[in-house]
């Protein structure tokens, strides 16, 4: 029987989240003594050896993000930022409301040893204004962290100074995208920024900036207490660690996994998901959520990775495993899906402001004209990668990744 | 509660625009944000009218328009809307009367749709105002909206 590997929520359930010194008794904040006796470059080295890779998506090595912000310089950066994206709007994904809810003194353990090994002062957690719950944890955690003096002047007598501060957004799927993100704590409108610059250079305010997710920074006392090579260890050679899958839909037992990495899908399916309700056949698996892809049963057993999933047409991206079963219809969750991009979508730019409603446009004439469909998903392809070539941020370049995953596995079936 | 004393909570700088305006809406029995109060933001931040008003139109959290003491976000996302989005909109309305975007007669409900809520697992789900309502059938829902009403006569 497979079992779970927690680092992300290997505290979850283990302490009553409203009272620091339970944390403390399970050793709590131990991690952050140990990284702020080490240099910080020391640090950055081991987060790198470790090839941890960015959770909320994209996959980028962590460590390369930390060292470029670390190594930022410009005449007029008085101050370094860290920022926790913990703006989770990516349909089908909750890893990082269950970390901030159960376990939110692991994700502010790991700000304080990216902020230590960037040289940040200052770190703000964005979170999306209907985590509610994820709000009112997070303030617990943050005050009680700061009565203790994890957070403040001279931590651990280290004489290292870091404050949080917790924002809220407002309804915003795009502002989960970094630097629309900085636009928002900034107190402006979510719109995307033109990219170079990139945050590491010129984030916040102007200043160097390190933006990592929630889920990334709750793996970061881990690699402190136990190394880059056993951290390493785990997972594939590309993605090591572990990942936090959220599985929802047809399946017997919906919920939140962490397992290593190069797990197959069919095992979180059927071994943690306890396979599809009333014994039905699979259809669809809708991976890494609304800019993610539709595999189906080909994909079964391919290792999950960021490159495994990659060569087979899908992406790993949040987490999400949306399964549906036989009785489903791809094409209508597609339609939810592109609706959901027409309705994100800022209108800054026009490709995606006029492309996202044409997709819907087309959309609903495939529903009205069944005989034509091929023909339009052809043309949704056509729209969507243009969208892509032309669009300023990710979410005019992501509907291409449902659409081609569509014609890949589903083009009958639309 | 003044939005002049909501507003005192917080210092004068541009970061905590959307903190301010989240504090100043759930401070309004009515659940949104007036004229009045976009001016007193725009000068409290030394910024202008326009730059607050554009912020507060951009995000779907924020209101200009009164709403209900209870604002009610049903999610629509892919999972809720496989599981039955529709249906549940259907079932609210035929408990409150009221459709997506409108506001009960009595001011009580204001019903929104809303991208995903987080909560896949338990589709399809609802909030409202800050709690989570999670598998929601006909008879949960009828019996959510009988307590709400119970609780408000009470008062």
């Amino acid at each position: 029987m497979i079992t779970e590997k927690r680092i992300a929520l290997k505290n979850v359930g283990k302490y009553n989240v409203s009272d620091i010194n339970e944390y403390l008794k399970i050793g709590g904040y131990k991690n952050v003594e140990k990284a702020l006796r080490i240099n910080p470059n020391e640090i950055i080295d081991l987060i790198i050896d470790a090839k941890l890779r960015g959770r909320g998506g994209a996959g980028f090595p962590t460590g390369l993000k930390n060292k470029f912000t670390n190594q930022a310089v410009c005449e007029r950066c008085i101050q370094k930022f860290l920022v926790c994206n913990a703006d989770e709007g990516e349909p089908g994904t909750f890893k990082d409301r269950i970390i901030m809810e159960q376990d939110p003194h692991a994700l502010l353990e790991g700000m304080i040893i990216a902020a230590y090994a960037i040289g940040a002062t200052k770190g703000y957690i964005y979170i999306r204004g209907e985590y509610t719950e994820s709000v009112r944890m997070l303030r617990i955690a943050v005050q009680q962290a700061s009565e203790k003096g994890f957070l403040g002047k001279n931590i651990f007598n280290s004489g290292f100074d870091f404050g949080i501060e917790i924002k809220l957004g407002a309804g915003s799927y795009l502002c989960g995208e970094e630097l629309t993100l900085l636009e928002s704590i900034e107190g402006k409108r979510g719109y995307p920024r033109i990219k170079p610059p990139f945050p590491a250079e010129k984030g916040l305010f102007g200043m160097p900036t390190l933006i990592n997710n929630v889920e990334t920074f709750s793996h970061l006392p881990y690699i402190i207490e136990y190394g880059a090579e056993h951290y390493r260890a785990m997972g594939t050679p590309n993605s090591p660690g572990t990942k936090i899958f959220t599985i929802s839909g047809d399946v017997n037992k919906p919920g939140y996994y962490e397992t290593t990495l190069g797990i197959t899908l069919r095992q979180l399916i059927y071994d943690f998901g306890g396979g599809i309700k009333n014994n039905k056949n699979i259809k669809a698996v809708l991976l890494g959520g609304a800019a993610g892809t539709f595999v189906d049963e080909s994909v079964l057993d391919t290792p999950m990775g960021y490159d495994t999933l990659k060569e087979k047409g899908a992406v790993l991206g949040s987490g999400a495993i949306m399964v549906l079963s036989e009785d489903r219809s791809v094409f209508d969750m597609a339609y939810s899906v592109l609706e959901f991009f027409k309705h994100e979508s800022c209108g800054k730019c026009v490709p995606c402001r006029i492309g996202t409603t044409q997709l819907v446009r087309l959309m609903n004439e495939a529903k009205n004209n069944s005989g034509n469909r091929k023909e339009i998903l052809n043309q949704l392809i056509y729209e969507a990668d243009y969208m892509a070539k032309n669009s300023l941020c990710p979410l005019g370049q992501s509907p291409i990744m449902p659409l081609r995953s569509i014609k890949q596995f589903f083009e009958n079936q639309f | 509660m003044d939005t002049m004393a909501v507003l005192k909570e917080f210092k004068p700088e541009k970061d905590n625009m959307l903190n301010i305006l989240h504090a100043i809406q759930n401070n309004n029995p009515q659940n949104y944000l007036t004229t009045e109060d976009i001016k007193l933001v725009a000068s409290y931040l030394n910024t202008t009218y326009s730059a607050v008003y554009g912020v507060v139109k951009y995000y779907s959290m924020f209101s200009v328009k009164p709403r209900g003491k209870y604002v009610i976000r049903v999610c629509k996302s892919p999972v809720c809307h496989m599981v039955s989005t529709k249906t549940i909109i259907d079932e609210i309305k035929n408990n409150i009367g009221i459709g997506i975007g409108e506001t009960s007669n009595d001011l009580l409900f204001t019903l929104e749709s809303s991208e995903c809520l987080g909560h896949c697992a338990k589709a399809p789900v609802m909030m409202i105002n800050d709690k989570v309502y999670k598998e929601l059938d006909a008879l949960k829902i009828k019996n959510i909206f009988q307590s709400i009403r119970m609780n408000e006569q009470n008062k």
